[in-house]
């Protein structure tokens, strides 16, 4: 084992805890003043709901051996034997840093989906869907691509940070339950404005800042590899968001402070699968095509009628899903040991590809299930009353924006 | 006496303070508030979606005064916020019952 090696991977789970705050923020700016505390109470439920449903069996059934390349066993429930040597998992970092780190991720990845179905889901159906989810979703997932499954050892696909298993997973996950759930009282009729774009530039800045530790962490070492992640997720970052407000001015007239945020985090995700694989001109690609393409993606809940509240699905599914293939392309052997379609290894492409269709596959399907069965049972959605009075009321008791004693 | 309020630009509040002060006014009460007349609204674009919002933020001010000093009230208020531009607001001018000045219980004028 290794100290620098454990330090980096301690630090980075704290940087990835980090983001769930960043993303209520986030989120909670751009919902209106009376849904605000029912936005920021979604995500940081996460950290209480998912931590517990990892600790029992989560995280055995995502990295404990294998069951035919779909599942992990359940040898490590309760986080039993996840100790504080490298027995188990033979990284230079001990099993229960490697095991934190990994906790943080399950935590954020139900939490992106709260974005989708903002300002009109129940909260009591909203717990129950990301504890389930993030045993019967997002864990297998976690096993097929990291933990020893059929995703990244059949197949041979790649995903450094978790473009696969975080954005494309949690942003199918999103549309599934949008569908389910149907779009807000007056979506397209009535003036839904965020609320604080301070709010949502501060969580965005979070977001930036705990992305490091996402993906530079992911190299679960504290070497030149975690270095190159750390640079192309910056160079990302910062290119999609220029192109953002660049494609603003061309088609509105305007840049904004909501763009640029959109930007940067679009970009994030984007080059979440290849921070370690590429180099820093191809992540000027992957944050380019992020910046003008998830732009581009904002239209099609006008287009196909579906409220996706906050743009989960153009910003998180299709910025991963343009990280995964162009992953396919732009991948070097001589920085994470793997080549893309351009640099002599077509197949590459394919693998991506496949795996993409495989999470949009199951994820979509087993999300929307769960969601038809909550909401045939305990209801996804509150009253019409509740819903126009503001979940913050009706849901919590509470008041955001006290602005008068 | 007479209660003038006052619909006018936000912008123009402090420079409006300043004058009353200098015209014999000892207190004003002033609020944010929205409003739409002949100044219509505008457009806000969020990640593309592009609402017409209706109401602009305006400010209110209210002022109690007596009778006589009513005209330069009026006056200053209107000299000073006018900039000749759509949206300058609008001026009221409503007479007043009485007036009580609640620690001390004077009445009339004698609260002003």
């Amino acid at each position: 084992m290794d100290t620098g090696d454990t330090a980096w991977v301690l630090t980075s789970a704290a940087l990835v805890l980090f983001m769930t705050p960043g993303l209520a923020l986030f989120y909670g700016g751009m919902v209106r003043s009376k849904n605000v505390l029912a936005m920021l109470m979604k995500n940081y439920v996460a950290m209480g709901v998912v931590t517990i449903t990892w600790i029992v069996i989560g995280f055995s059934l995502a990295f404990s051996g294998d069951v035919g390349g779909v599942i992990g066993n359940l040898n490590l429930w309760g986080m039993r034997d996840v100790g504080l040597e490298n027995e188990i998992f033979g990284y230079t970092v001990p099993d229960n840093a490697f095991a934190m780190f990994q906790f943080m991720f399950a935590i954020i990845t139900p939490a992106l989906i709260a974005g989708a179905v903002a300002e009109r889901i129940k909260f009591s159906a909203w717990v129950i869907f990301i504890a389930v989810w993030s045993l019967v979703v997002y864990a297998p997932m976690a096993h097929w691509v990291w933990g020893g499954g059929f995703i990244g050892v059949d197949l041979q696909a790649i995903d450094f940070a978790g473009g696969l298993v975080v954005h494309i997973n949690a942003g199918v996950a999103a549309l599934a339950l949008v569908l389910v759930l149907g779009p807000r009282l007056g979506f397209r009729r009535e003036v839904m404005r965020p609320h604080s774009l301070p709010l949502t530039v501060l969580g965005a800045g979070m977001l930036w800042f705990g992305w490091f530790g996402f993906n530079a962490g992911s190299a679960l070492s504290a070497g030149g590899g975690a270095a190159n992640a750390f640079l192309t997720t910056h160079v990302a970052a910062a290119v999609a968001a220029t192109c953002w407000v660049i494609a603003e001015q061309m088609t509105h007239g305007k840049p904004t402070t909501l763009g640029f945020a959109s930007g940067a985090v679009a970009g994030l995700v984007a080059i979440t699968p290849a921070a370690g694989f590429v180099g820093p001109l191809s992540a000027i690609v992957i944050g380019a095509a992020a910046g003008f393409i998830c732009f581009w993606a904002l239209r099609l809940k006008f287009r196909f009628n579906f409220d996706d509240s906050l743009d989960v699905i153009a910003v998180h599914l299709v910025g991963g899903i343009i990280g995964a293939l162009l992953l396919g392309l732009l991948a070097e052997s001589r920085i994470g040991g793997r080549d893309g379609l351009f640099f002599g290894e077509p197949m590459q492409f394919v693998r991506q590809a496949a795996s993409v269709a495989i999470a949009v596959g199951y994820s979509f399907v087993v999300s929307y299930v769960l969601a038809r069965i909550l909401h045939a049972t305990i209801g996804l959605r509150p009253s019409e009353a509740d819903e126009r009075a503001g979940l913050d009321l009706t849901l919590h008791e509470e008041q955001g924006w006290v602005l008068a004693e | 006496m007479k209660l003038i309020i006052a619909y006018i630009a936000p912008f123009k509040l402090e420079e409006i303070r300043d004058a009353l002060k200098e015209a014999g006014v000892t207190g004003l009460s002033a609020g944010n508030i929205q409003g739409f007349g002949r100044q219509a609204g505008h457009t806000e674009t969020y990640r593309g979606a592009e609402y017409e919002v209706d109401f602009v933020p305006k400010v209110r001010i209210e002022v109690l005064v007596d009778d006589t000093l009513a005209p330069t009230v009026i006056s200053t208020i209107e000299s000073t916020a006018r900039t000749g531009s759509i949206g300058d607001g609008k001026i009221a001018v409503l007479p007043v019952e009485d007036v009580i000045r609640i620690r001390t219980g004077e009445r009339g004028r004698d609260a002003l």
